[in-house]
């Protein structure tokens, strides 16, 4: 299944998403005025989008319609897809630093978020993927604190067939780190993946422990090509964009992964991270196999958004 | 945050605009029910749920005196504040228990949402009635999640029934009964696999282990930060099990927690836990006025007082109150305070909680944690005598404190000027009639 026919299967499943709400408002209006615009408003705040950007995304509209003379209603509706289209397109199609650019000495990939996301699945899919592709690769456990949170990234990694660094329940996640780094580099890998524990981003402590462990990577891995992603669940709410600000203050992020699209969540909220933060999209879950790890396409996403769906 | 401030602040600036028209118009009105409704959203709440809830607020509002008020935005907020109350449930409800023992309580929910932390939670909270628990680790299909149940048990001594290599949860949870009637025990808490609620093969699954174990309560997991999805969410579970209660985690973050009004209002079934940190203890009772200030960005007095009321022993706080109000406060009772302070956790918590205290203002202040340390080793530096006598110290003796507690001249002396300060303030709190009012000579402290 691809996964476009992915999205869109997930879309059936709710009788009230997005699109099929946007069609009946435009279909409602004979010319386009304030009222319309209104109603279009709450349609996207709806979708997670969040009510600045939902407002931004209108006003440009207004604007557009203003200046083209636009009069048909039908004409929003693409208007609309061309808006978020370009909110996303700076991370269209943005493949993983060390597929795209490898490193000549070491890709260290480094995976953020807060609790329940589904870091060590992710990290699992990436692995997997990697692999497939002939790199070699090591994990690290770095979430030395959840209850078997070493042995659930353990099976992923025999899963990957990639190699798997860890310490014990409640070591210092850096120390984890820098073994990882030398093993990595003494047994001639390509690709270093680092779990780090779930953390909400207001525990201050726990965010300063993060940025330690991004230092003590640096440090230890000067000439590595080093890339940080946040995971992302699709179901949260206007929280994540909080979230990602403060795990990229912490530590600078190169990318997010947005996981369980395949329930019935729209994950509308990367529309406004993407717009505030301009952090790219890498990759989409879509389900708890090992493959089930898409790569983010802007365009698609958008269509799958605006697919019809039969009632 | 940007675009995240709290109602309050907002229907104060359209208020403010509204002054000197003396009156407040229908039109106004609809103002104010568009800044209600987009802090809703903003807050998570449901789509759906906002709109009949606006409608709800309207209603009461034009049938009461708002328009004609001199504090309409005050009044406003009083009747969103109660409508909230009430649609978040009234009282906070108990876990139902059987009479015929044991007692079975089943936890479901989504993948990540925190079911099994809050099955070790729930047995702890349970046990705390001296009661005997039985974990039973349902969850066969994420990796290592049996693992983690039967590590938390061990952790917290709690039972854990598993049968790592048995796929078949029904006949786990039959087995587990079993060894819980052989064994006497009083209550067995299921934790049950994350799944979506559009899995229709799992989902068929939890209602097979539902006819079986026929639990006592039926509660669903939800995370806080859910957005507008929650209500697909929980309509699907509810429609097919018996829900019987919610329980609401990760509310240790700045989310508003809208989906808590949400799933409320699609189930009809109580809140009746949240989590608040990843500690064993951080289970609370659900209580809605709290959450309803919560959601509409108000703060949080009521848990403030309470954990205040939690940490601090009232009968140095009373002593210390006295002290205050005749102004015998010493250094010594400063430390005592410091300590107190210190025990009620992060600062950074503490303030979020105060009313007026937005995410934009808190944005920048950084409490130094350590602050408090330093000025704890200043204090502890001095001889009794100093603590109780201030006056004393002299330059000599600020330079011997300054080098026992290992910081600076300047920094003893700041302490000792923050003390000052702090000593005019409560005067001036305790004083009979302030400038400001009859409020203050009322006010007690907290503590």
């Amino acid at each position: 299944m691809s996964f476009f026919d992915k999205l869109k299967s997930g879309l059936k499943k709710t009788k009230d998403n997005m699109v099929g709400k946007i069609d009946d408002v435009i279909k409602k209006f004979i010319k386009i005025d304030e009222e319309l615009f209104e109603e279009l408003l709450e349609i996207l705040i709806i979708s997670d989008i969040g009510y600045e950007t939902a407002e931004y995304i209108i006003e440009e509209i207004k604007d557009k319609v203003k200046t083209k003379r636009v009069t048909d209603p039908l004409e929003i509706r693409k208007m609309l897809k061309e808006e978020i289209n370009q909110i996303l397109q700076s991370s269209s199609d943005k493949e993983l630093k060390c597929i795209k650019h490898p490193s000549d000495d070491l890709d260290i990939i480094i995976v953020v978020g807060i609790n329940g996301t589904g870091k060590t699945t992710s990290i699992g899919k990436m692995a997997s993927k990697l692999n497939d592709l002939g790199k070699k690769v090591i994990i690290a456990a770095g979430d030395t604190f959840r209850a078997a949170a070493i042995e659930q990234l353990e099976v992923w990694a025999n899963r990957a067939q990639a190699d798997f660094i860890k310490h014990f329940s409640g070591a210092d996640p850096s120390a984890v780190m820098f073994d990882a780094i030398n093993a990595a580099y003494k047994r001639g890998k390509n690709v270093l993946i680092c779990d780090t524990a779930g953390r909400l981003h207001t525990k201050k402590n726990l965010m300063e422990e993060l940025k330690k462990i991004d230092r003590i990577i640096q440090r230890e891995a000067m000439n590595a090509q080093i890339e940080k992603l946040i995971v992302i669940d699709a179901t949260s709410g206007n929280n994540a964009l909080v979230q990602a600000k403060a795990f990229h203050e912490a530590i600078g992020l190169d990318g997010i992964i947005l996981t369980k699209l395949d329930g019935t969540a729209k994950g509308g909220i990367i529309i406004n991270i993407c717009r505030q933060l301009q952090i790219p999209v890498k990759y989409i879950g879509v389900g708890e196999k090992i493959d089930d790890l898409r790569l983010f396409n802007s365009e698609e996403f958008v269509d799958a958004l605006f697919e019809e769906v039969p009632r | 945050m940007a675009a995240f401030e709290g109602l309050s602040e907002k229907l104060g600036s359209i208020i403010k605009n509204l002054r000197g028209k003396g009156r407040v118009t229908e039109s106004d009105l609809t103002e104010i029910t568009r800044e209600i409704k987009l802090a809703l959203l903003e807050a998570d709440v449901n789509y759906k749920v906002v709109k009949t809830f606006i409608s709800a607020v309207n209603e009461k509002a034009i049938g009461s005196e708002i328009l004609k008020s001199l504090t309409p935005g005050q009044q406003i907020i009083k009747i969103v504040n109660d409508q909230l109350v009430e649609l978040l449930g009234g009282q906070n409800e108990k876990l139902k228990i059987s009479s015929k023992l044991p007692s079975k309580y089943l936890l479901c929910g989504l993948q990540g949402a925190g079911k099994t932390s809050t099955c070790a939670k729930l047995s702890v909270l349970i046990r705390k009635s001296s009661k005997k628990v039985l974990l039973c680790a349902l969850d066969v299909y994420r990796p290592a999640a049996i693992d983690q149940l039967i590590s938390l048990g061990k952790q917290l001594s709690v039972e854990v029934y598993s049968e790592p290599d048995n796929k078949n949860v029904i006949q786990i949870a039959r087995n587990a009964m079993k060894h819980a009637e052989k064994n006497m025990i009083d209550t067995i808490i299921f934790d049950t696999a994350g799944r979506l609620h559009i899995d229709d093969l799992l989902m068929d699954e939890l209602k097979q282990l539902e006819q079986l174990i026929k639990p006592d309560e039926v509660l669903l997991v939800v995370d806080s930060m859910t957005g507008q999805d929650a209500v697909n969410v929980a309509k699907s579970f509810n429609d097919l099990l018996e829900i019987t209660g919610i329980i609401l985690t990760k509310l240790d973050g700045d989310t508003r927690g809208g989906a808590a009004l949400s799933v409320k209002s699609i189930t009809g079934k109580p809140i009746k836990f949240i989590t608040t940190g990843e500690k064993v203890n951080d289970f609370e009772s659900f209580y809605p006025e709290r959450m309803a200030s919560r959601i509409l960005g108000m703060g949080d007095v009521l848990s403030l007082i309470e954990k205040a009321q939690e940490n601090f022993d009232v009968e140095k706080a009373q002593e210390m109150e006295r002290k205050l109000r005749t102004s015998s406060f010493t250094l010594e009772d400063f430390l005592d305070q410091l300590e107190q302070m210190k025990n009620m956790g992060p600062i950074e918590n503490l303030l979020g909680m105060l009313p007026g205290v937005n995410q934009k203002a808190l944005n920048g202040v950084n409490v130094d944690e350590k602050q408090i340390s330093r000025s704890k080793a200043i204090i502890q530096s001095m001889t009794k005598k100093e603590r109780n006598n201030p006056k004393l110290l002299d330059a000599s003796r600020r330079k011997r404190i300054a080098a026992g507690s290992g910081t600076t001249v300047q920094a003893v002396n700041k302490i000792l000027k923050d003390f000052e300060n702090m000593k005019l303030m409560m005067k001036q709190f305790s004083g009979n009639k302030g400038k400001k009012g009859k409020s203050f000579n009322k006010m007690k402290l907290p503590f």
